[in-house]
């Protein structure tokens, strides 16, 4: 079927709308996907990928979706220059499923394999290793981008192409589509990690422990913290950091194999969860779990599941929220607003508003995308499932984010308004010009894009 | 577009001077800056309405429209819909009348069921295809408790909701495969200019608490209120008792 009418949603179940998808072979080859949307109607035209966004980026009411996952071909790797050169919807599993072999690592890994290199770019994605290696735009050495106007640009980081390289970066796919791209891996010995994992007693405690420097000695660095609990284990935290092994930390028996991919998962959750399920006596009882499980311990060597995706020993775990879904709420805020920060994370745990999976990482700098989101700063990230006065608490935490100089991140987003978003991006016109330059017709928009005004 | 929390950016008020409709609109607006478009007859209380949502931080926009004027319907929604998406839109217009004059002279029962079915259903079809076009939406339509069982002292009134009711239940099938939403509101006594100087029936409700079961139940998805909630029950017990008892009771 390579036409078919679809209620699309985003990772957290929220917010669907319908939109006609193009799959298959209308998507494969460039002069029919230009013809497509060039002749598109006035509701315009959007790519998508695994659709792991949480919010409404990747869906266009009353127009075309063009699912990207047809697109797959991984065109050449050169071990050498660590160069790949692949279509944006090759998964990041995958090239690293075929990576592997050749010693080459996928420069920047978000919290699941499960997204496409368009989407990667689209989000400029990051990382655990955001300090020591930035965001996914930062290691595109070109892309081919499909206009508007149905031409194919090559666009690149340097020169004259560059604004629209780094509008398209972070772009959430509303200059166009991002057809292949030549990435940069990152050289290997092995797939396996020398962690450091520890716990911390409360918020104090985490907070320094990213703030006495040591994180430097690691490229990949996170926490898990603690957003239930008010009093004093406020903020306890299990840390894990590490970098990647090399093939003499190895121990004998791994040796024989340093490259393989090794990100074991249990089982997939089935579509059977109750609403209200995930509330704060099931949460408190997990993260209790696996804030115990974590010991601290030096220099233990762990696969990728183990040290970076632990949720995906649970396949589809959005599930486990029911059917009114779940909103993802990650910003982050400069260094120096460290007090106001703390306040929110307290007032985050005393709300009623209960979350489990809480991210906690300190971000390195940013790069020239007008609409990426890493900057120096705190970068939080909780799960709420949807209820009642949810709208109200969130709205509270965006008024306190913009006034210390942070923002959310478009891949999470899901409820922000035009007005805070445009606050939080001050050089979204930048942006914007560039964009209606290569959109004069403006035919690239999504229901976010009309959420946030981004496009008219 | 509605988001995660049930926010919409857009909506369209058909009867711009609606208290309820009213209501809706400042319920919405408590959770956030909403563009909102008033439908009604210019005049200085639709011009009031505005200043009034304005104030509590709405984008407002007015737009002529004449609920007795069906030939007009079409084109006052498209051009609703020709300023950027409407996420919500509420069927808010009405009339009450004089019900002892209303079944009476013919002028003013046609006039009830013009503006209470013929338009409600003239404008249900407008939004349909505005909202099929869109691929996303809600439509709410604001009936009433007194379709469900005509009293001999309401029954014109009642009848035209009746039908306004029948359709857009009707509608909510309808569009369903397209992902368009339709909520009907059946509300009981509401104390309103409308219903001003009358005697208030039992669980009377006032806009503000209409509002908020409206609100709700768009947000979750829900197809069929009451305002108040145990008027469902009521009408379920009152539907079927028999027309002897039925007469004599005092509703």
């Amino acid at each position: 079927m390579p036409r078919s009418v679809k209620t699309l949603v985003g990772w957290a179940r929220t917010a669907p709308s319908r939109a006609t998808v193009l799959s298959g072979d209308e998507v494969t080859a460039d002069d029919r996907l230009a013809e497509t949307i060039t002749s598109a109607g006035a509701r315009g035209v959007i790519a998508r990928g695994l659709g792991r966004s949480y919010g409404d980026p990747a869906q266009n009411a009353g127009g075309l979706v063009v699912d990207m996952t047809a697109r797959n071909r991984i065109r050449a790797i050169d071990a050498e220059t660590g160069l790949v050169d692949l279509d944006a919807g090759v998964s990041l599993d995958r090239l690293m499923r075929v990576a592997l072999p050749f010693g080459l690592w996928v420069p920047v890994l978000p919290g699941t394999r499960q997204v496409t290199i368009g989407g990667a770019i689209a989000n400029d994605i990051h990382g655990k290793n955001h300090h020591s290696a930035g965001s996914f735009g930062d290691h595109v050495v070109s892309m081919d981008l499909l206009t508007g106007t149905g031409e194919v640009r090559r666009i690149e980081p340097e020169g004259p192409e560059s604004e629209l390289f780094w509008a398209t970066v972070g772009g959430i796919g509303l200059t166009g589509i991002i057809l292949r791209a030549t990435i940069r891996m990152t050289k290997t010995e092995t797939a396996y990690f020398v962690a450091d994992t520890e716990r911390t007693a409360n918020l104090d405690e985490t907070i320094e422990r990213f703030s006495d420097g040591s994180d430097e000695a690691y490229d990949y660095s996170s926490a898990w913290f603690d957003s239930i609990s008010t009093g004093p284990a406020l903020g306890r935290a299990a840390l894990g950091r590490g970098s990647l092994a090399r093939l003499d930390e190895l121990p004998e028996k791994l040796r024989q194999d340093p490259l393989k991919f090794d990100a074991p998962t249990l089982l997939d959750l089935p579509d059977v969860f109750p609403n209200g399920l995930a509330n704060k006596l099931t949460f408190s009882a997990i993260g209790e779990l696996y804030y115990r499980k974590t010991k601290n311990k030096r220099g233990q060597i762990q696969n990728l599941t183990a040290f970076y995706h632990p949720l995906d020993l649970f396949g589809d775990w959005n599930r486990a929220y029911g059917s009114k879904g779940f909103l993802q709420y990650q910003f982050i805020v400069p260094l120096a607003a460290e007090a106001e920060f703390r306040s929110i994370i307290a007032d985050i745990a005393a709300s009623g508003h209960v979350s489990f999976l809480n991210v906690f990482k300190k971000f390195g700098e940013g790069n020239r995308a007008p609409l990426s989101f890493p900057m120096p700063g705190w970068n939080i990230c909780v799960d709420f499932p949807i209820v009642d006065g949810l709208g109200a608490f969130c709205r509270g935490l965006d008024e306190r984010v913009l006034a210390m100089g942070g923002r959310l991140y478009t891949a999470k987003d899901s409820r922000t308004d035009p007005e805070t978003f445009a606050a939080m991006y001050p050089r979204v016109d930048e942006w914007r010009k560039v964009r209606d330059a290569v959109d004069p017709g403006g035919v690239f928009a999504s229901d976010m894009s009309r959420r946030l005004a981004l496009t008219s | 577009m509605i988001d995660a929390v049930g926010h919409p950016s857009s909506l369209l008020l058909l009867g711009g001077t609606s208290e309820i409709g009213l209501a809706i609109a400042e319920r919405y607006l408590e959770g956030g800056p909403v563009r909102i478009v008033l439908a009604g007859r210019q005049s200085t209380r639709l011009a009031d309405a505005a200043a009034r949502l304005a104030r509590a931080g709405a984008h407002v926009e007015t737009l002529e429209f004449d609920a007795k004027d069906a030939a007009v319907h079409t084109e006052a929604v498209r051009k609703a819909f020709a300023g950027g998406d409407v996420d919500v839109a509420v069927v808010a217009f009405g009339l009450l009348g004089d019900q002892e004059t209303a079944w009476q002279d013919i002028d003013v029962a046609v006039e009830l069921a013009e503006v209470n079915y013929v338009a409600a259903v003239s404008v249900g079809v407008a939004l349909a295809t505005e909202f099929r076009r869109q691929g996303h939406g809600r439509i709410v339509a604001l009936s009433s408790v007194a379709g469900e069982r005509a009293r001999r002292s309401n029954f014109v009134y009642g009848s035209t909701k009746a039908g306004m009711d029948a359709f857009y239940t009707g509608l909510t099938e309808a569009l369903r495969a397209d992902g368009i939403g339709v909520t009907i509101v059946r509300p009981g006594f509401v104390h309103t200019k409308m219903t001003k100087g009358m005697d208030a029936a039992p669980l009377s409700t006032t806009p503000e608490k209409v509002a908020e079961i409206a609100v709700d139940a768009v947000t979750k998805g829900r197809e069929l209120v009451w305002a108040p909630a145990p008027l469902r029950a009521v009408m379920t017990v009152l539907r079927h008792i028999p027309r002897p008892i039925f007469r004599r009771l005092p509703v």
